[in-house]
């Protein structure tokens, strides 16, 4: 399979749903909503439900079945209050001392001029910064569409996993293209070259570990997430912190 | 040839720049050295990392060939020089980024040299400031630069966390990766006047909305309208409010 036939996997709309993994992985979810600052931004879902009994923060990219889903949750680009939301989530999160679990599938940040006049990028950073301190674990799993700022808002974490046909990258193939050669049409050579995929981006070291989409999806995440949730509680907070500093600190360092 | 006889060389120059007309001093770009020698005490600057070169971490084609291009015609390694100076007598770990290397994008030694930097203020009670001017997160070293986000901003939060002050000046061009990491968590935002600042580039945003964007849009004035920046500073005036300003934090 080509990179470039992942993206059109990672993309489609068939593609399994932040709340189909919800269903499954978590029981009691209870949804909460707004950013407290300004309004409620349905690109993002969050909450808190159970995971073997244990309550945990939830937060995650959304996008819908149909049109009219994705025109009501932007297509998975969130606005800055989505991001001001999840962070809201993860200082009620750590206040709690609940482990956040977060899924990204997202094409990006949406690009807009409401998103730039309250401050898209203010939002994502503080969220960076923000990750950068939360003193409970932090699980990330890409499920689809790993976008950019957009994406790594949610996923500054103590571990990321990609599912194997889901796609990470700084912009889209389309983007890339578009710069390198001035042409959006040669996404599939950009794709080639921009070391996108889940298995290509494990080699290179920056995610912790690829999940297989067979019959066994579900159960491979939640034997995952128990194991990583079992060794991260274990660590100190002043542990994790550092641990999860150095990961993002070192990243490159030759 | 040492930073004190390129500053004599080019001091001609950048007189010109400190005096540039409002309406369009964004046009300008100015390079760190000669930034370094408007807001610095005179020969007050030490250069560090000066040494860090980027490697090619995915393999990206011409990549090697592109850098040392950049390389000969910027007089630096990379899109950002950092090191430590006086303003006003006061010691400052100060970084400056280069929007003619690569478009000031940051790659993994951009990165590195803002998160060292941050690490040094901290280590030494000194205040920061870093004066941004970047088109984002650097394309030909893919997700590491993206990476590069969470750690300067990951290494600027414990900076403040340990008391120091961070002062961010987002000049002309301040997009992408850049505004939306370190950049945008100053203690203190300054903008420079017209510079533009933004998440996604106007074009981009054009496309997906499919509508002119509004006069003024993303400039630092609208930001500070819409409180994303406290004050816009003209470069002349620079030198006098910043040195204000860590006299102010001075404890």
């Amino acid at each position: 399979m080509t990179p470039y036939e992942r993206v059109a996997i990672a993309r489609s709309k068939k593609r399994l749903k932040i709340t189909d993994y919800i269903d499954k992985l978590f029981t009691e979810f209870v949804e909460l909503k707004g950013d407290r600052l300004y309004r409620e931004d349905p690109s993002i879902l969050g909450g808190i439900a159970f995971f073997h009994g244990h309550p945990v923060t939830v937060i995650g990219h959304r996008k819908g079945r149909t049109t009219e889903e994705n025109i009501r949750f932007n297509f998975g680009m969130t606005q800055p209050e989505g991001y001001r939301k999840a962070a809201r989530l993860m200082r009620q999160a750590e206040k709690f001392n609940r482990p956040i679990i977060t899924f990204v599938d997202t094409p990006g940040a949406y690009p807009g001029i409401e998103a730039e006049s309250n401050g898209q990028s203010n939002a994502i950073a503080e969220n960076l910064a923000l990750m950068s301190t939360l003193k409970v674990p932090v699980i990330t799993v890409i499920t689809g569409e790993g976008g950019s700022g957009g994406a790594l808002a949610l996923a500054a974490s103590d571990r990321v996993y990609m599912l194997e046909n889901s796609v990470y990258s700084i912009l889209s193939p389309e983007g890339f293209a578009t710069i390198l050669w001035k042409d959006g049409e040669k996404a599939h050579e950009a794709a080639k070259i921009m070391k996108m995929t889940a298995e290509e981006l494990f080699e290179l070291g920056l995610i912790d570990g690829v999940i297989r989409e067979d019959k066994d999806l579900y159960r491979s995440l939640d034997v995952m997430l128990r194991k990583e949730l079992s060794a991260l509680s274990k660590l100190k907070p002043s542990a994790l912190l550092s641990e999860r500093l150095k990961k993002y600190t070192k990243a490159g360092r030759t | 040839m040492d930073l004190e006889s390129i500053f004599a060389r080019r001091k001609k120059g950048w007189d010109r720049l400190l005096t540039i007309r409002k309406e369009k001093p964004s046009k300008v770009n100015i390079r760190p050295l000669r930034r370094i020698r408007m807001i610095a005490d005179d020969g007050s600057f030490k250069e560090l990392d000066r040494d860090l070169k980027s490697g090619n971490p995915i393999d990206f084609p011409g990549y090697p060939e592109k850098l040392s291009k950049c390389m000969e015609s910027t007089g630096h390694n990379e899109a950002i020089v950092t090191g430590v100076c006086k303003i006003k007598g006061i010691r400052t770990a100060i970084g400056v980024m280069d929007p003619e290397f690569l478009m000031g994008s940051m790659g993994t030694v951009v990165g590195q040299k803002i998160i060292r930097l941050a690490d040094y203020a901290g280590r030494k009670k000194l205040p920061l400031i870093i004066f941004s001017a970047s088109g984002g997160a650097r394309m030909q070293e893919g997700l590491f630069s993206l990476m590069q986000m969470a750690g300067t901003s990951g290494a600027i939060q414990r900076f403040k966390d340990g008391g120091g002050l961070f002062i961010s000046v987002l000049t002309n061009p301040t997009t992408g990766g850049v505004s939306a990491s370190f950049a945008s968590l100053g203690d203190i935002i300054i903008g420079e006047p017209g510079a533009l600042i933004g998440f996604a580039g106007p074009r981009v945003i054009e496309q997906t909305i499919g509508q002119k964007l509004p006069e003024g849009f993303q400039r630092a004035e609208f930001l500070m309208e819409h409180g994303m920046v406290d004050m816009i500073l003209d470069r002349k005036d620079q030198r006098e409010v910043i040195g204000r300003i860590l006299r102010l934090h001075k404890a």
